[in-house]
């Protein structure tokens, strides 16, 4: 009788193409990636950085209410963006930004959506940092944790019955794997054979829950198997690594009809959001560790830099023009108009409720009759 | 990605759109005599539905190769196939999840409870992912799927299988809630809850299935459709309203017919869709009669009548002859044992007493000297 151990002994390797200095590793075999992708790779990331740092501090000014960065997951963000193609339907969970950022969505269109201004394509209707862009096939961010996982094995149902050459990529934290809809939705998409590749950021905390807390196995890679799922685990501060592996997953996903799962190890350097101070929870010569040492802006740009595509003349440029650019779009989102009141009653069904129809027309009634108890800025 | 609403080419060649053009006729003629049960009702509603729309699909548990659980999907998997019968495993959090992705995409999934009450294990996919999507989207994602299943006490089930969801859902912006009671409904309202591009909660009745009941010729034509958001006046009457929906119905229109023999003429309305709420229908018929009795199977407290109650207190306070009455099952969990069970849910004769204490009501409730 033979009970098979809690834990195979060995910890799963991680997949790496780039040492800590961003030189490639003796051996590893990898796809290159060439000048133009690498460089708006690195520019993306950069960019990513500097939205974070800028509209953080913008929280704390206390003009917009909320905010979440990404800081020590860019890499994560850019390379697995970058991976992908136009076609291919992201259901994000909050920390993907990049992957935005990557297709195309403006600096402008993110501070709209943060400042909930007229020009938000989300109507006024979110907290910040839940964008959504149906152009960008990007689905709006929703606040429960790993909801988008089942939902993407079911948009992947979709995609497979229509034979299209596209995948779905989700993505989760580690926090997010003990979610039941995470167990669901790998066990759905291997029984249903869909073209999917959950992407699950192990960044090692889930607000003050450490990974130690959070799960007994070694860490996400080993659940794949546990639902017949192939799985990969990479270090995700490697942008090569994850750019590599995302492809791969794609194509097997794709050619294959099959769910795919990637564990990409990082470190979530900044706080879980503007509501969290993780100073109180994690010692501070750990985040600064993973803030220097383990940056994985400073060794993609080590790599980029020594393939002789970027210079140190460039960055500081490129930082201030993006800087200039972003405080540029703050300053037009603050002082862009409110959505119209009328965006209070729109969009709950496909067609409006008779019920507010009437009391948008109503409430109209009402203002025009006391002007000067409503503020004048938010247009009717 | 956005769910266009399809033109349906029903077989004849008529565009069935969807529910705001047809079927504007609330009664149905029943020449020729023909007789249909709720299950095959139900069954020939989601055949019609599939076979004119590739995109539909049903999902659930025992949906496929069981036949349905109550037998209500019967034949649809050797039709369909099992790309669009599926078979899921138990997991009503992940399958919900998953048909509603599938219907942000372009599909229209028919998702099936076994009862509703496990449909609390998905509360949060039909709440957060599927009601509110297109308002936080701000019309980016839509999403026309259908969650169907039998709806509150079936017989000797106990507590965890006898719970009446419809004030739940009802109260819910975004979602649409319909409660069919005969086969007519259950026709009319499924192909339009199939065919309607927002969330639709469809609150069946486990023991309705196996009723039979008059259909007309109309009912059974395949691009016959009933309108979301109307009710039905069952019964025309002059003395007291007697508001009903699903199972309840039925115990109404016999409570009606005791009623009559007493001289009192009751009017019977079957809601049919609990969200939109028909007020216009109950408001117009409070208004002839004077006096109101609602009746449901579910908890009293915050219930359909209480709804009901506030919106006549609301538009028609001055029509008023007597205080509105509210039937509901007892404020307890459902009880197993056959005595205990009966006590807890309406019966007929609570409808005939509340009907008549409305009309001869002289004595209030706390009197002080």
């Amino acid at each position: 009788m033979n009970f098979t151990s809690e834990s195979s002994g060995k910890r799963i390797p991680c997949f790496r193409v780039l040492d800590d200095n961003g030189y490639p590793i003796a051996g590893s075999i990898f796809e290159q990636v060439n000048k133009e992708i690498a460089v708006r790779m690195y520019s993306g990331m950069v960019t990513l950085q500097i939205m974070d740092t800028i509209l953080y501090e913008t929280q704390r000014q206390g003009r917009i209410s909320f905010y979440l960065t990404s800081t020590g997951e860019e890499a994560i963000n850019l390379a697995s963006a970058a991976a992908l193609s136009p076609d291919d339907v992201v259901l994000p969970q909050y920390r993907e930004p990049g992957v935005l950022l990557w297709r195309g969505f403006t600096l402008q269109e993110f501070a709209n959506q943060c400042f909930g201004n007229e020009a938000d394509y989300g109507k006024g209707r979110q907290m910040p940092i839940h964008y959504g862009s149906q152009k960008h096939n990007y689905f709006t961010v929703s606040s429960p944790i790993a909801t988008q996982l089942p939902q993407a094995a079911g948009v992947a149902y979709s995609l497979k019955m229509d034979k299209k050459d596209a995948c779905v990529v989700t993505y989760m934290g580690d926090g997010g794997t003990s979610e039941g809809d995470f167990h669901a939705a790998l066990n759905f998409a291997a029984v249903t054979e869909v073209p999917v590749i959950f992407i699950c950021r192990n960044n090692g905390w889930a607000i003050s829950t450490p990974i130690t807390e959070q799960f007994r196995s070694d860490g996400v890679v080993v659940r794949g198997q546990a639902y017949g799922i192939r799985s990969i685990r990479v270090d995700g501060n490697d942008a090569l690594a994850v750019y590599n592996s995302v492809r791969t997953a794609r194509q097997t996903a794709i050619n294959e009809q099959r769910p795919i799962l990637i564990e990409a190890l990082t470190y979530r350097v900044g706080h879980h959001s503007t509501s969290d101070d993780s100073t109180k929870y994690r010692a501070v010569d750990e985040i600064e560790h993973w803030k220097t040492a383990q940056n994985p802006v400073a060794r993609f740009r080590k790599w980029v830099q020594g393939n002789g595509w970027w210079t140190d003349e460039y960055e500081s440029e490129f930082r201030s023009n993006i800087r200039k650019q972003l405080m540029e779009a703050i300053q037009l989102a603050a002082r862009k108009e409110k959505p119209p009141i009328a965006n209070l009653f729109t969009d709950v069904y496909e067609e409006n409720a008779p019920n507010l129809v009437e009391q948008e027309r109503s409430l109209g009634e009402t203002i025009k009759k006391h002007p000067q108890d409503y503020p004048s800025d938010v247009p009717l | 990605m956005s769910a266009i609403l399809r033109k349906i080419i029903a077989p004849g060649g008529i565009p069935a759109w969807g529910i705001r053009v047809i079927a504007s006729r609330t009664y149905s003629s029943s020449a020729g005599g023909k007789e249909m049960t709720v299950r095959d009702a139900l069954n020939s509603a989601l055949d019609e539905e599939m076979s004119a729309d590739p995109s539909v699909l049903l999902m659930g548990e025992e949906v496929g190769e069981y036949q349905g659980a109550y037998k209500v999907s019967k034949g649809l998997l050797d039709k369909y196939g099992p790309k669009r019968v599926i078979d899921t495993p138990i997991t009503e959090a992940g399958f919900t999840g998953m048909a509603v992705g599938a219907a942000y995409h372009g599909l229209r999934p028919v998702v099936e409870f076994m009862t509703f009450n496990f449909s609390m294990q998905a509360i949060d996919h039909i709440i957060n992912s599927a009601a509110k999507s297109n308002y936080m989207s701000s019309g980016q994602i839509s999403v026309p799927i259908v969650f169907r299943g039998p709806n509150g006490a079936a017989a000797g089930v106990g507590a965890q299988h006898s719970q009446c969801y419809a004030a739940w859902y009802a109260s819910c912006p975004g979602l649409k809630v319909l409660a069919p009671y005969n086969s007519e409904d259950a026709r009319g309202l499924l192909k339009a809850a199939i065919r309607d591009p927002d969330p639709v909660v469809f609150l069946e009745n486990e023991l309705l299935y196996g009723e039979s009941f008059p259909i007309s010729a109309e009912a059974l034509d395949s691009s016959f459709c009933l309108p979301i958001g109307k009710a039905k006046i069952e019964r025309e009457g002059k003395d007291v309203t007697i508001v009903a929906f699903s199972k309840m119905v039925g115990y109404a229109l016999k409570a009606a017919e005791i009623l009559a023999k007493e001289g009192v003429s009751a009017e019977v309305i079957n809601l049919r869709s609990i969200r939109p709420l028909d007020r216009a229908t109950i408001n117009t018929s409070v208004r002839k009669t004077n006096r109101l009795v609602t009746v449901e199977e579910g908890f009293p407290q915050h219930g359909v009548g209480a709804e009901i109650c506030a919106s006549i207190v609301e538009e028609s306070f001055e029509y008023l002859d007597a205080p509105v009455e509210r039937i509901t099952g007892a404020d307890v969990p459902m009880p197993y044992a056959a005595n205990l069970e009966r006590m807890a849910v309406p019966q007929v004769d609570d409808i005939v007493r509340a009907a008549k204490r409305t009309c001869y009501r002289s004595v209030p409730v706390a009197v002080n000297a």
